[in-house]
């Protein structure tokens, strides 16, 4: 945060979210979603399986349009300017908004080259630079230490732990501003999960993050909103320690105590 | 944040904010190359297609259907090729289709995909598919006339002359049935793996065998497939002229095929005879071009019918 | 419960379910017996070439790879004419009509079927897809003896005029017809490669500011180049043992000569022109067979290389999702 946020204490919204309905084909999956997006926070997404979460995160930053036969409506705006209609190419707007996804998905190449691929595809071809930005990221990954040695083997023969943190550090190399992360710890073990958490509380100081999880305690450990989310209705939204101590709903308040999953 | 070492260049990249990136191009170019090779395939296709259909419509008639040739293969039909192709893909399906299946069934049913001996039949499988058609046609002549023949001949025939060991539709039928094998196989295969596990499991949960499994669930499921598969190797086994030139097939002959041992004529070896050892190429062309329309149509309905079965059969799947 | 007693299931016979299994079983090793009996009895009949010393005074396994002094007073040579006064039977013709052929099918099949195999599976909306896919299957359906015929009565001519070529029948002439052949077999196994690479490295590349044309050439492309290298490999083969293509189309010359532009004879034609006039057990028809042994083995090879490197690629891309 910057001293003259600090100084006047309003909260700067990073991406701000009106009015979002999506369908894939005829049937309508998001229903009027609207959210502010505090910058330098992590702000949790969590709901039960196909409420709309994960989809309402690729909206953020376009993906979804990759999928053929959806649609959306509403407004996406990152730092005031429209995501959909001020950007007329997405790749842009995806080089600013950085994405973790579930599964860690490694290139089969090398390590080096994993990191170096975003740069690569944004016409960055100076071997200095890359190799600098290369070092930088898995150091923001706390992955160097582990890596430095080996950046030439193929990232699959890294652990699944470690294949995650790669694919943060891919993303955190073509310097994005917000970093949206789609359960990015589901399919670890606990004490690679624990570092994955470490290091979002490490980024939230230089970047703004989303993370869609369904595991509710790691929501409240690592956020500081939370949005429920469920059948595609945004039910509540707050800061984490009050959703979770007093949520307004009793929907939420069904969720949160575990009385559906 | 930690500074960087970096002693061979002093880089310019500042180690926050965001970095420098070009405008990237559209790619209309490598969308539009990529085009053009599809537009170049089809193109072909529809010459040679168009030609063969211009060059051979007019000369397609009941006669030419029904009539054997005349006058040096210059005039008349192609009836004994037609009957000839006929007869030898019906003998093939019915020596590939058993096999073929069974094959199949045995990969799938009886071993885990893991297992040894499927790696090597597998393999085996891919290696026949790939071997050229010639050899298949060496192999007909080494094998099958000259050792199955050639035996059958000395142990039943006293040698008196060639019975067996000698070119003959049934050989030239099973040097094609072991080409097109790979054919069947893979159709069937592919029809297996649609047939759900819960299927199978209730007849065995009623105390059906595996035999009574087999016969009553996993072939009366795969049908479709082994159908799909017998097709594509008829439409095969119809177009291979180089495994039966020494196998069975003939120039020209007076008669039909009436016994396994006679030879035949066929369609694709009469297209070759007619293309290259003809007297006088202007004066069969329109027969020549009349012969490669009826095969090419024969090939084209049966690979059509087939690619109808397995598209209907993977919908049916999908909505499974 | 009187009525349920009387319900008895008949006993299975032990036998039939025995002999049903067994039966199942050799059948499935028709095609390894395929395999090893192909091997076999091409071989054998290829063997007199080492072992029989009459046979080896005509064709021994040095007269098919050196040169050779056939007249006194003329300089040795490479020849293959089985059939002239003195037989002679270099290879080194036939090997390189073969190679040459095959060389210019893959400049010709290699950028159509890659192409189309990255358009299909990268550019193209579903309802294209659901059309070049058939299209190129027709394209594989169509005999050899028809392409062959096409060449000779139709692209001979067409070539000859629009190139001013002297020799009608020669190797470019062949080779493309050859390239339709190997085009569905460069296609089908490149597109396939390109449709397994998992859409989760898709995803990763998107989401990294690739544009489209830039997760197809530069994520879906790289990994799947093992698969589409063993598809022009494959083509490759498919290439050299096709038969009735370049009898048809080639001119069949046994000629040492580079030019596309001139006639050229392989070893699978030789094999279909000469085995039917051959006298059996002749020096002559041990060479042929011996022919049918290369190429079984070259394409042998090729096919288990492929095969291999498919099947690890598979395991690779799977092993991610």
């Amino acid at each position: 945060m910057t001293a003259s946020e600090k100084r006047n204490g309003t909260p700067v919204y990073k991406l701000v979210v009106r009015d979002i309905d999506f369908y894939y084909g005829a049937n309508k999956v998001l229903h009027g979603i609207s959210m502010d997006i505090e910058k330098n926070r992590v702000t949790a997404l969590i709901g039960p399986s196909g409420c709309g979460k994960s989809t309402f995160l690729r909206t953020l930053n376009r993906m979804n349009e990759i999928i053929p036969d959806t649609r959306m409506t509403g407004v996406v705006t990152l730092d005031g300017k429209d995501i959909y209609r001020d950007f007329n190419d997405p790749s842009t707007i995806r080089t600013r908004i950085g994405m973790v996804f579930q599964k860690s998905n490694p290139f089969p190449k090398s390590i080096f080259d994993n990191i170096a691929y975003g740069l690569k595809v944004n016409g960055i071809k100076d071997k200095a630079i890359i190799r600098t930005v290369v070092e930088d990221s898995l150091k923001r990954a706390f992955l160097w230490d582990e890596v430095k040695d080996i950046l030439d083997h193929n990232a699959y023969m890294l652990s699944g732990g470690q294949q995650q943190r790669l694919c943060i550090a891919r993303a955190l190399a073509i310097r994005p501003e917000v970093i949206l992360m789609d359960e990015p710890a589901s399919a670890l073990d606990p004490l690679s999960t624990s570092k994955i958490e470490d290091l979002i509380g490490e980024l939230k100081k230089n970047y703004t993050i989303v993370i869609v999880t369904h595991n509710m305690q790691q929501a409240a450990r690592i956020s500081d909103y939370t949005a429920f989310f469920y059948e595609g209705v945004m039910v509540e939204f707050g800061p984490t320690k009050e959703l979770f101590t007093k949520p307004d709903r009793k929907k939420t308040e069904d969720y949160i105590t575990g009385r559906f999953g | 944040m930690k500074t960087v070492q970096n002693n061979n260049t002093v880089s310019a990249v500042s180690l926050s904010g965001p970095l420098e990136f070009k405008p990237k191009t559209s790619g209309t170019i490598p969308r539009g190359l990529t085009f053009l090779a599809v537009a170049i395939i089809v193109t072909m296709l529809l010459i040679i297609l168009g030609n063969i259909f211009l060059g051979g419509i007019g000369t397609i008639n009941w006669e030419f259907l029904t009539h054997p040739p005349e006058n040096g293969m210059e005039a008349g039909g192609i009836f004994p090729a037609i009957f000839g192709t006929v007869a030898l893909v019906i003998l093939m399906v019915i020596a590939v289709v058993p096999f073929g299946v069974l094959t199949a069934i045995y990969l799938h049913e009886f071993t885990r995909p893991s297992s040894k001996i499927t790696r090597i039949i597998r393999v085996a499988i891919n290696n026949l598919a790939g071997v050229p058609s010639i050899v298949f046609g060496l192999f007909g002549l080494g094998f099958f006339i000259g050792f199955v023949g050639g035996g059958l001949d000395s142990i039943f025939y006293d040698n008196e002359g060639p019975v067996w060991g000698q070119p003959a539709i049934i050989w030239a039928s099973l040097t094609l049935a072991l080409l097109t094998l790979p054919v069947v196989i893979i159709s069937t295969e592919e029809a297996l793996r649609t047939i759900p596990r819960e299927l199978k499991e209730a007849s065995y949960a009623l105390g059906g065998t595996r035999l009574q499994t087999i016969g009553r669930v996993i072939i009366p499921q795969a049908l479709p497939g082994i159908l799909t598969g017998a097709i594509l190797a008829v439409s095969r086994g119809a177009g291979e002229v180089a495994p039966i030139m020494f196998t069975g097939a003939a120039y020209y002959l007076p008669y039909l095929p009436g016994k396994l041992n006679d030879q035949f004529m066929e369609l694709g070896y009469h297209i070759y005879v007619m293309a290259t050892q003809s007297p006088d190429v202007e004066a069969t062309k329109p027969i020549l071009y009349g012969t490669v329309l009826v095969l090419l149509v024969l090939t084209f309905i049966l690979n059509f019918v087939a690619i109808y079965i397995r598209s209907s059969m993977r919908k049916k799947r999908a909505t499974v | 419960m009187q009525d349920m007693e009387k319900f008895q299931l008949k006993p299975k016979s032990r036998f039939r379910e025995y002999l049903g299994e067994k039966i199942i079983m050799v059948s499935a090793f028709t095609a390894l017996i395929g395999v090893l009996l192909i091997f076999v009895f091409i071989f054998k009949e290829a063997v007199p070439i080492f072992t029989d010393p009459e046979i080896q005074e005509e064709a021994s396994l040095d007269k098919m790879v050196f040169k050779q002094q056939y007249y006194e007073g003329r300089d040795p040579k490479f020849s293959w004419q089985p059939n002239s006064e003195v037989p002679k039977y270099s290879l080194f013709p036939l090997f390189i009509g073969t190679i040459k052929a095959a060389m210019v099918a893959m400049l010709f099949a290699v950028p159509l079927g890659i192409g189309a195999a990255i358009y299909s599976s990268e550019f193209a909306s579903r309802r294209v897809r659901e059309i070049i896919k058939p299209v190129i299957e027709l394209l594989a359906a169509i005999p050899s003896v028809v392409l062959g015929f096409f060449a000779l009565i139709i692209l001979a001519t067409f070539l000859q005029n629009v190139l001013g070529l002297t020799f009608r029948l020669n190797t470019l002439n062949a080779g493309i017809a050859l390239g339709l052949a190997a085009i569905p077999i460069i296609f089908t196994v490149a597109e396939d490669a390109m449709t397994s690479v998992p859409q989760s490295l898709r995803e990763a590349s998107t989401a990294l500011g690739a544009n489209a044309w830039q997760v197809s050439f530069m994520t879906v492309f790289p990994a799947a180049l093992p698969g589409i290298s063993a598809g022009v490999v494959l083509g490759f083969g498919r290439a050299v043992g096709e038969t009735m293509i370049v009898l048809m189309a080639s001119g069949n010359a046994a000629i040492i000569s580079t030019s596309i532009f001139d006639s050229g004879r392989t070893f699978s034609a030789t094999i279909a022109a000469e085995l039917g006039e051959v006298v059996f057990g002749s020096a002559h028809y041990s060479v042929l067979f011996f022919l049918g042994t290369l190429l079984f083995v070259f394409t042998f090879a090729i096919n288990l290389g492929g095969d291999m490197v498919l099947v690890r690629l598979k395991q690779k891309l799977q092993g991610k999702t």
